[in-house]
C-alpha cells in the first residue's frame, strides 16, 4: 500500500511538478549508479534537494533509493513521520552522536547491505542558500566501511532560490544538476574527504552560476 | 474552434508543416543509410524536438481557442522562468519575483475575454510602475535599479511581446467577421519567423564568411542573414493568399518583408537575449538540439509585437465580443 502511494505520489506530484512548474536541466545523467549499492552525495539548499535526486532514478527503482534525514527534524510529529519513511523512505539518523552507545550508521550500514542507493547530505544542513557549505566528515567513515561501493557527488543548484530554507511560498526557478565521476575510499580519511570536496567545487563551479546576493 | 472551422488555408498549411517534417525525418533516415559512419545526432535531435513542437502546437491550435491561450501563456510561464534564472537576481527579491509570474494570467485573461484596453497597459503601466514599489517596500537599496530593470525587460519581452501573438487569435476583420481572422495570422507570424531563424542557421552553416557580431553570437554571418532574408521571400508568393483576410484585396500581410526586417539584425543581437548580456549561447536544455525555450521564442518576442500593430494599424479589427475601434 505504502509503496503504491509512493510510486503514486513520485509519478504523478513530484515529476509533474519538477517538470511544470521547476525544469531540470541534468548533466551527466549516465554516471548515476544504475544499481545499488551506492552513496549519492549531494549539496544541501532544500527541502525540494530530495525530491530532485530521487526523480532522477527510474520509477522501479526508487523503493531502493533512501535519503539519510535528521531524526530530530522530520520525526518530529506523528504525520511527518508517516510520510518522511513511508512516502520518501528516509533512514532517520541522530545528528548529535556525542554520548551515544549504539553504532550512529547502523540502519545506513543496513541499507547498503541490502543493496540500496543512499543519499546523503554532508553538510548536515540547508545552512545558507546557495552557497557549498564545509563538509562534515561522517560520509568518510562510510566509505571506509564500505571500500568498493561508489560515492556518486551530484551538485544542485536553483532550488535554495525557489525554496530557501525558513521560506514557505516557492518561486519558480530552473534546477541545474550536475552529476559527477564517482569515487571510492582512497584509503585516508582526510584524502578522500579533499577530494570529495574537489569534486564538488568542480561541479560548482561548471555552471558559472553568479552568487546569489 | 476545431479542425473544420479552421480556413482551408490554414489547414493547407499546417498539412505542409508536416509534409515538410515528414521529408526532413525522411531525408535523415537516407543519409544515415548512404553514410552510416557519420554522425547525425544533433540532426536528428534537432528535427524529432521540431516534431514535437509542430505537433503541440497543432493541437493547441486545432483543440479550442481558450487552450490555444493557454498554451500560450504557458510559453511565455517558460520563457519567462527561463530568463528568471539566467540572470542575477538579488535574494531580496524573491517576493517580488513572484509576483512577476503572477502577471502572467493576468495578462493572458486580459486576452481571454478580449479586453484589448487592459491587454496593452496592464504590463506597461501598472505593472512597470507598481513592481518597483513592492521592491521598495523590501528596503534593499543595493542594485535596485538594476533589478527593477531586469525584471520589467523580462516581463516586457516574455509576456507582454509573445501575449501579442496570442492576441492575434482573437482578431476578426470588421470587413468580414465570419471569417476566423485569428489563426492565419497566428500561424503566419509563427511560421515566418520560425522559417528565418531556420534559413538563417542553415545559409550560416553552409556560406558563411562575415561575420556579423562575432563577439556576440559566433556562428551568425551574413550569409545566414541575407540568406535568412531570401529565403523568407521565397515562401512569401505561395503566402498571398493565406491570411484570413483574403477576401479583402489589400491583404496586410502578403508582405513577407514585413516581419523579415522588424528582425533586422533582431534575431541574436536584441538586447533581451541573454546571451547578449551574459555570455551565455543556449539557455537551456529543454528543447534537445535547441537549447532553452528562450532559444526558440527570441525572435518571436520582435516580431509578435511589431507584425500585431503594423496589422492592427493598417485595418479595422472586432474581436468575438468588442468592436476595437482601431483606424477609421
Amino acid at each position: 500500500m505504502n509503496r503504491f502511494l509512493q510510486l503514486l505520489f513520485f509519478a504523478l506530484v513530484v515529476r509533474l511538478f519538477l517538470l511544470v512548474i521547476l525544469g531540470l536541466n541534468v548533466r551527466r545523467r549516465e554516471l548515476l549508479p544504475g544499481q545499488g549499492p551506492a552513496v549519492i552525495v549531494a549539496n544541501h539548499n532544500s527541502h525540494l534537494d530530495v525530491l530532485v535526486l530521487m526523480t532522477l532514478f527510474p520509477l522501479r527503482l526508487f523503493p531502493k533509493v533512501r535519503p539519510i534525514a535528521a531524526r530530530d527534524y522530520f520525526l518530529r510529529n506523528k504525520l511527518l513521520a508517516w510520510f518522511s519513511l513511508n512516502i520518501i523512505g528516509i533512514i532517520p539518523i541522530d545528528r548529535r552522536v556525542k554520548g551515544m552507545h549504539k553504532d550512529p550508521l547502523a540502519d545506513v550500514s543496513e541499507a547498503l547491505d541490502c543493496g540500496d542507493i543512499v543519499i546523503v547530505f554532508p553538510e548536515g544542513s540547508r545552512g545558507e542558500p546557495e552557497s557549498l557549505g564545509e563538509f562534515k566528515t561522517g560520509v568518510a567513515h562510510l566509505a571506509r566501511r564500505y571500500p568498493h561501493i561508489p560515492f556518486c557527488p551530484v551538485f544542485l543548484h536553483g532550488l535554495g532560490k525557489a525554496l530557501p530554507r525558513g521560506e514557505a511560498l516557492l518561486v519558480p526557478f530552473f534546477c541545474d544538476v550536475f552529476v559527477g565521476q564517482s569515487l571510492t575510499w582512497a584509503g585516508d580519511k582526510v584524502k578522500f574527504m579533499e577530494e570529495l570536496t574537489c569534486r564538488m567545487t568542480t561541479l560548482a563551479a561548471e555552471g558559472h552560476f553568479t552568487p546569489w546576493e | 474552434m476545431g479542425w473544420s472551422d479552421l480556413a482551408p488555408e490554414v489547414r493547407w498549411t499546417l498539412g505542409g508543416i508536416f509534409g515538410v517534417l515528414v521529408a526532413a525525418s525522411a531525408l535523415v533516415g537516407l543519409l544515415r543509410w548512404v553514410k552510416p559512419d557519420h554522425n547525425f545526432g544533433e540532426l536528428r535531435q534537432r528535427i524529432n524536438t521540431w516534431w514535437i513542437m509542430v505537433i503541440v502546437f497543432t493541437v493547441a491550435m486545432i483543440v479550442s481557442r481558450t487552450l490555444s491561450l493557454v498554451f500560450f501563456a504557458f510559453i511565455s510561464f517558460l520563457a519567462l522562468k527561463e530568463y528568471l534564472s539566467l540572470i542575477p537576481t538579488r535574494r531580496a527579491d524573491r517576493r517580488p519575483l513572484f509576483w512577476v509570474y503572477l502577471a502572467i494570467p493576468i495578462q493572458y485573461y486580459c486576452v481571454y475575454i478580449e479586453w484589448y484596453g487592459m491587454f496593452i497597459i496592464f504590463i506597461p503601466v501598472f505593472c512597470f510602475l507598481l513592481l518597483p514599489i513592492r521592491m521598495l517596500l523590501i528596503g534593499e537599496t543595493n542594485k535596485y535599479l538594476r533589478a527593477t530593470a531586469t525584471l520589467q525587460w523580462g516581463l516586457m519581452t516574455t509576456v507582454f511581446s509573445l501575449s501579442h501573438a496570442a492576441f492575434l487569435l482573437i482578431l476578426r476583420a470588421k470587413a468580414h467577421p465570419e471569417i476566423l481572422a485569428g489563426p492565419g495570422l497566428m500561424l503566419y507570424l509563427v511560421v515566418l519567423t520560425q522559417l528565418n531563424d531556420v534559413a538563417q542557421f542553415v545559409w550560416g552553416k553552409t556560406l558563411g564568411r562575415g561575420k556579423i557580431v562575432p563577439s556576440i553570437s559566433p556562428k551568425k554571418t551574413w550569409a545566414g542573414f541575407l540568406g535568412g532574408g531570401g529565403g523568407r521571400d521565397n515562401h512569401a508568393p505561395g503566402q498571398h493568399s493565406r491570411p484570413v483576410t483574403d477576401a479583402d484585396e489589400s491583404c496586410p500581410v502578403s508582405d513577407g518583408r514585413l516581419d523579415y526586417w522588424s528582425q533586422w539584425f533582431l534575431r541574436r543581437h536584441q538586447p533581451l537575449c541573454p546571451e547578449t548580456r551574459l555570455g551565455i549561447k543556449d539557455t537551456g536544455s529543454l528543447l534537445p538540439g535547441h537549447g532553452g525555450i528562450l532559444d526558440r521564442v527570441d525572435s518571436l518576442t520582435y516580431t509578435a509585437p511589431l507584425f500585431f500593430h503594423y496589422i492592427y494599424y493598417l485595418f479595422i479589427w472586432h474581436t468575438f465580443g468588442v468592436s476595437l475601434g482601431a483606424m477609421p
